[in-house]
């Protein structure tokens, strides 16, 4: 049985004198316990929306979120506030895109930490504060003691990061969701933090969901990679199926507008032409159709479904066939 | 901390000297100068030279100036023209009478603005709020000494719940110069009550304008804070309501309210100066209505420049307990 099993997530944003938007459409995934799966895709493309789906962060007012996020057994959405903030934070940990703006600038890095262990494992101040110092120290910051007694404008960006991953996993959630934990960084930065979440999860049971839209972080740390485009997912596959085969054209794009460093002098890269619709038309075809080198008349029509294909999931009329990835990768 | 109190203590200084070269070259600027401006219509041009003479003003302006902050710094403003007490005396008598105005007024606004700009926001867009945005408009728009006679009308004058004018009606004996302290201080419990009913209206009038936008300003900053990231940080921990909202929201969104309650407390003294003059309240504000009434420039120096200092310090104050919420700001050079 999966540690999270979403179904029919959909969420609509409905807002007083606009058309209502439908971010999130019908989203089904499921994650194993110990197992990290990727949600991939551009901005607006939903991944965000569906995490905070999950976490139960979305605003009461304004956001309709319907179908079932379902954690070891318990439906996450039909919980009332004071039962689900029993389990965020003990149970479910998410770390945030920007380390500077998600932490507290008039508290200290080891109360932000020590809270948590206050609240969920009922330890008093002094327990939870040496607790802190040891999450810290587990995070890779070094002279932990000192650290602790500081505020986030005294750490480096990577601190904050390491700060705030030590937030999430403080009372060993069993489901950890980093929402492009890395986009505020500098790279030689992300790939430290990207080790260290990949060394924190390996060999645990705890889950992780890695919200990206660098595909660069998908192939070093995820076992089944989710694609999304506009609210729905296009594409599921176990992580090198996919980069060695991507089958929908919105994958297939997406992974030849990567530069890579064993191409030939000269080549040129190619990029998805236009960009994601604000509102995604899927009724009455495929939203990826206008952009889509492979679209037929079909795929302005009749939408397509997420149905099992080859060992993956594929949402697509007409998707690259394997010897046209292959030949693609031989004209390289 | 303390390095920090100690160089803004020092950041002070030059503020107050600037200040006491306005003040000087204001007395200085006066049409005929300060010995003309104190003759008034009887001068004549030998009254003046005399004055000039006696008073040190024929000697060359640095001078002048030297004794003007000598004379400063060991209290002396010369006499009041209007009652001919040294300035000194006069602002000692009145001064407690101020504070205990202004301080209540201030404590006043503080108290209520902060809870009222708070629910405000936790509510926006309910009847609360909104009834709550329009009165703090109103509260602003409203000049001080109208509000000052209206509630005198409503409550003293119609209702005869409240004394209409002065600070007590039987007094204790005079110790701090504190109406409410002296009482407690001699055990005679009805001056203090009396004291208190006497406070009511004058503190309500003077505290509306520092309440109102004490209220505006909390509202803002509190729907600002719980847009931050870090709110939502706090809510992804799993903490609960009242955790968020006075660890991670209050703290967060009072920063800008101590600024306002800084600038307010300045302008309280401005205020006192209607309130007082409505409210027959014998205190530092009615002392300068009288004395630009009667042109008495000694009082109407020591004032301002008394009035200068409080501002200076007050800022001073909130500077400090800025350094004190905001741990930025104490690092931060």
């Amino acid at each position: 049985m999966p540690l999270l099993d979403v179904r029919d997530l959909s969420v609509v944003f409905k807002r007083k004198g606009t058309a209502p938007f439908t971010a999130v459409d019908n989203v089904s995934f499921a994650v194993e316990p110990g197992q990290t799966v990727g949600l991939v895709g551009e901005s607006g493309s939903g991944k965000s929306v569906t995490s905070l789906a999950v976490m139960g962060l979305l605003p009461k007012r304004g956001a309709h979120v319907t179908g079932s996020v379902n954690f070891d057994g318990t439906e996450l959405l039909s919980l009332s506030m004071k039962e689900l903030r029993n389990r965020r934070g003990r149970d479910l940990g998410m770390v945030f895109q920007d380390p500077m703006s998600s932490l507290n600038p008039v508290i200290t890095v080891g109360r932000q930490i020590s809270e948590v262990l206050q609240r969920h494992r009922g330890q008093d101040r002094k327990e939870a504060d040496a607790g802190a110092v040891a999450m810290l120290d587990q995070v890779g910051i070094p002279d932990p003691a000192r650290r602790v007694g500081e505020y986030p404008h005294q750490l480096s960006g990577g601190m904050r990061q390491r700060a705030l991953i030590a937030i999430a996993l403080a009372c060993r959630p069993r489901l950890l969701i980093a929402d492009e934990p890395t986009t505020a960084l500098d790279v030689t930065i992300q790939a430290q933090i990207l080790k260290l979440l990949a060394d924190l999860v390996r060999g645990t049971e705890t889950a992780m969901i890695m919200i990206t839209h660098d595909l660069g972080v998908v192939a070093g740390l995820c076992d089944e990679v989710n694609v999304m485009y506009g609210g729905k997912i296009v594409e599921r596959a176990e992580r090198h199926r996919l980069f060695a085969e991507p089958r929908h054209p919105y994958t297939h794009g997406l992974l030849r507008s990567i530069p890579r460093l064993d191409a030939p002098r000269g080549e040129k890269l190619v990029p998805i032409k236009g960009s994601v619709v604000d509102n995604i038309p899927w009724e009455g075809g495929c939203a990826f159709a206008p952009r889509c080198p492979n679209a037929l008349q079909r795929c302005r029509q009749v939408m397509p479904e997420l149905e099992p294909e080859d060992a993956r999931h594929l949402r697509c009329h007409n998707p690259v066939q394997p010897a046209a990835v292959a030949e693609g990768r031989a004209e390289r | 901390m303390l390095r920090f109190i100690v160089r803004r203590l020092i950041q002070a200084i030059p503020t107050l000297f600037i200040l006491s070269l306005l003040v000087f070259a204001w007395l200085r600027s006066l049409p005929g100068g300060p010995a003309a401006a104190l003759l008034g219509e009887r001068q004549t041009a030998e009254s003046i030279a005399r004055l000039n003479a006696a008073m040190g003003l024929d000697q060359p302006i640095y001078v002048q100036y030297i004794k003007f902050l000598g004379r400063i710094f060991t209290g002396d403003f010369g006499t009041s023209t209007v009652s001919g007490d040294p300035v000194m005396a006069e602002i000692r008598r009145s001064f407690p009478a101020t504070i205990e105005l202004g301080l209540c007024a201030l404590i006043l606004a503080v108290l209520f603005g902060i809870p009222f700009g708070y629910l405000a926001a936790r509510r926006r867009g309910s009847f609360f709020d909104n009834a709550t945005v329009i009165s703090t408009l109103v509260g602003v728009a409203i000049p001080v000494f109208f509000l000052g006679f209206l509630l005198k009308y409503i409550f003293a004058n119609q209702f005869r719940l409240l004394p209409p004018s002065g600070r007590y009606a039987v007094g204790a004996p005079d110790i701090t110069g504190f109406a409410t302290l002296d009482g407690l201080l001699t055990g005679d419990l009805a001056a203090t009550s009396d004291a208190l009913l006497h406070l009511v209206l004058p503190a309500a009038a003077l505290a509306t304008i520092p309440f109102a936008v004490i209220v505006r300003i909390t509202r803002a900053s509190v729907l600002d804070v719980m847009d931050e990231d870090f709110v939502r940080t706090a809510e992804s921990k799993g903490l609960t309501t009242p955790v968020i909202r006075r660890r991670h929201v209050l703290r967060n969104a009072l920063l800008p309210v101590a600024t306002t309650i800084g600038l307010q407390t300045g302008l309280l003294l401005a205020g006192a100066v209607l309130t007082e003059k409505v409210f027959v309240w014998r205190g530092l504000g009615w002392l300068l209505a009288t004395g630009i009434e009667q042109r008495d420039y000694p009082r109407l120096q020591a004032l301002i420049l008394l009035a200068a200092g409080v501002y200076v310090l007050v800022n001073l104050l909130v500077d400090i307990s800025y350094a004190i919420i905001d741990p930025r700001v104490r690092v931060g050079r």
